[in-house]
């Protein structure tokens, strides 16, 4: 089993975080695991994006086009990288700022829920990166949502408490509002 | 082995060199390697090692050559046009033969190209690179555990033939991450005494003095004789290579390095899933080159076809080793464009 993971979004939004929570949590699970980035002349406000490779064998080949599971937190990353989703791929739509599919995809499994906005209900903008994570892990299993908390926990548990709580919460609810719509 | 810690390939390289027992790295920013620099740089001072940014490529390559002269391990790295730079010192390392290692995560080039993964600095990485008639042992990593797995190696074969050692990673191997577990053991460092500058009480001779001058042409030929007699030692003790899927008896075998030789083998994967069997040759020194191993995943093929992220030039070096033996074609890939397994795929069923 291999999940061929791209995240996408604004400079800034945290997609380089999701794919990396993901393969610290798929590496202390044993999995094989790549993490790469986009490391162009990159900036702040630009577009990002981090292709993620899960994998029960070694990985070969850390680049794709096409995946099995994208998360596109802005549109541009939907319209650039959705026409390469695989038939029956994951498609986790940031219904905070992202319009439709640009092609019509009918075996590709594409739900919307609104990251930025629920981030905002909790109190920070900036964790809709962590509500598209409770999500991806809740509709992929490619990883189990405990590995995620105690490597949270490793990093913030001690240092930031607040911030480990909320970053919880975060998923948490990306994760509920996910089994809503499956 | 310890535990396995999620790095990037450009911050594993630098753990694994401090690990090795390198305490002396000078370098001068540039990227896609500069992880590398700042990992050094956060590093050294608490392993009470050297981190020093120089005021030049030139500037630093000069420093290693001066630090491995005095029996430290000393390291330096940059990228390909700053490698281009240290071109002149690493001659001087070879001709001093001094052990050092240098690590050059490729960019796109020629010129100033651009900092995506291109693969297109192994002419200047197999045939010397600098002036003057001399090799330098080059391995080239795949994965970012074999990339941190090629320090400790890289500093062993510098000291054991007292050469610079090159590791050749490109950039994409350098910014990606993926688990990475170090070894315990440092290597052994050699006995100094017959190769680095005094003091040696009462035991001082020519050969502790650092030099690469030899202005009579019969003296210099006598150094260069050494010199190759070194090489022929590494060419029979050194060579490293792996296979993949050559058990199945392929019709098609692909020869490929590095970042195209991994993407290759999810092509190689891909493809086994529909039936049909290619295998895979990666050469993990690039200088010596596995001559023999390619020469032998060749005698049962039909074609074997060549994957660069350049525009040719491990060809070459392929068919020397085929030598006629099937049909050798060539697929490249320029200016940093890297290509996918999907590509490699469509590419092998087009060429089967």
């Amino acid at each position: 089993m291999q999940t061929r993971i791209l995240c996408g979004g604004f400079g800034g939004q945290g997609v380089l975080l999701i794919g990396k929570l993901v393969a610290q949590a798929g590496m202390a699970e044993g999995k094989h695991v790549t993490w790469l980035p986009s490391y162009g002349p990159e900036m702040r406000g630009g577009t990002a994006n981090v292709m993620t490779v899960v994998s029960d064998k070694p990985v070969g080949s850390p680049i794709f086009t096409q995946m099995d599971v994208l998360v596109a937190l802005n549109h541009p990353s939907l319209e650039k990288f959705g026409p390469d989703a695989k038939k029956g791929a994951l498609i986790l739509i940031n219904a905070s700022n992202c319009g439709e599919l640009p092609l019509d995809m009918p075996e590709v499994r594409a739900v919307r829920i609104p990251f930025t906005r629920m981030a905002e209900e909790i109190g920070n903008t900036k964790a809709a990166n962590m509500v598209a994570l409770g999500a991806l892990v809740e509709l992929t299993g490619c990883v189990a949502m405990r590995s995620i908390e105690d490597d949270l926990r490793h990093m913030l548990g001690k240092s930031k408490p607040e911030l480990f709580e909320q970053n919880m919460e975060a998923m948490r609810r990306g994760a509920e509002k996910a089994r809503e719509l499956a | 082995m310890g535990e396995k810690i999620l790095m990037k390939g450009n911050e594993a390289v630098a753990e694994a060199a401090i690990r090795a027992g390198c305490r002396h790295y000078f370098a001068y920013p540039i990227t896609p390697q500069n992880e590398l620099v700042e990992y050094m740089a956060k590093r050294m001072p608490k392993v009470n090692g050297t981190f020093l940014q120089a005021e030049s490529e030139l500037a630093a390559i000069n420093m290693v050559l001066g630090a491995a002269a005095c029996g430290v391990r000393a390291m330096t790295s940059s990228s390909s046009p700053g490698i281009s730079l240290k071109q002149e010192g690493i001659s001087y390392i070879a001709a001093c033969r001094l052990p050092a290692v240098i690590v050059n995560v490729t960019r796109g080039g020629p010129g100033l190209g651009n900092i995506a993964p291109m693969m297109c600095d192994y002419f200047q990485a197999t045939r010397g690179g600098g002036h003057g008639d001399y090799y330098t042992p080059v391995l080239c990593p795949s994965t970012v555990q074999e990339f941190a797995d090629h320090a400790p190696l890289a500093f062993e074969i510098a000291e054991r033939y007292l050469t610079p050692v090159l590791i050749l990673a490109d950039g994409l191997l350098g910014q990606m991450m993926e688990p990475v577990e170090f070894p315990e053991k440092t290597p052994v460092p050699k006995d100094q005494s017959d190769w680095c500058v005094g003091p040696w009480e009462g035991k001082r001779t020519s050969h502790h003095v650092i030099n690469s001058l030899f202005i009579v042409p019969e003296d210099l030929e006598e150094k260069t004789r050494i010199l190759f007699e070194v090489y022929e030692e590494i060419k029979k003790n050194e060579i490293r290579y792996e296979t993949y899927n050559m058990e199945s008896n392929p019709s098609l075998v692909v020869a490929a390095a590095g970042t195209a030789a991994r993407v290759t083998k999810s092509a190689i994967d891909e493809l086994k899933a529909e039936g049909i069997e290619v295998g895979l040759v990666r050469p993990i020194t690039l200088w010596p080159f596995p001559s023999e191993a390619v020469a032998k995943a060749a005698s049962g093929a039909k074609k074997m076809l060549v994957i660069e992220l350049n525009m040719g030039q491990m060809v070459e070096d392929i068919r020397l080793a085929v030598s006629g033996a099937c049909p050798v074609e060539f697929a490249g890939k320029a200016g940093g464009v890297v290509f996918t397994p999907e590509d490699i795929a469509a590419l092998i069923k087009e060429k089967m």
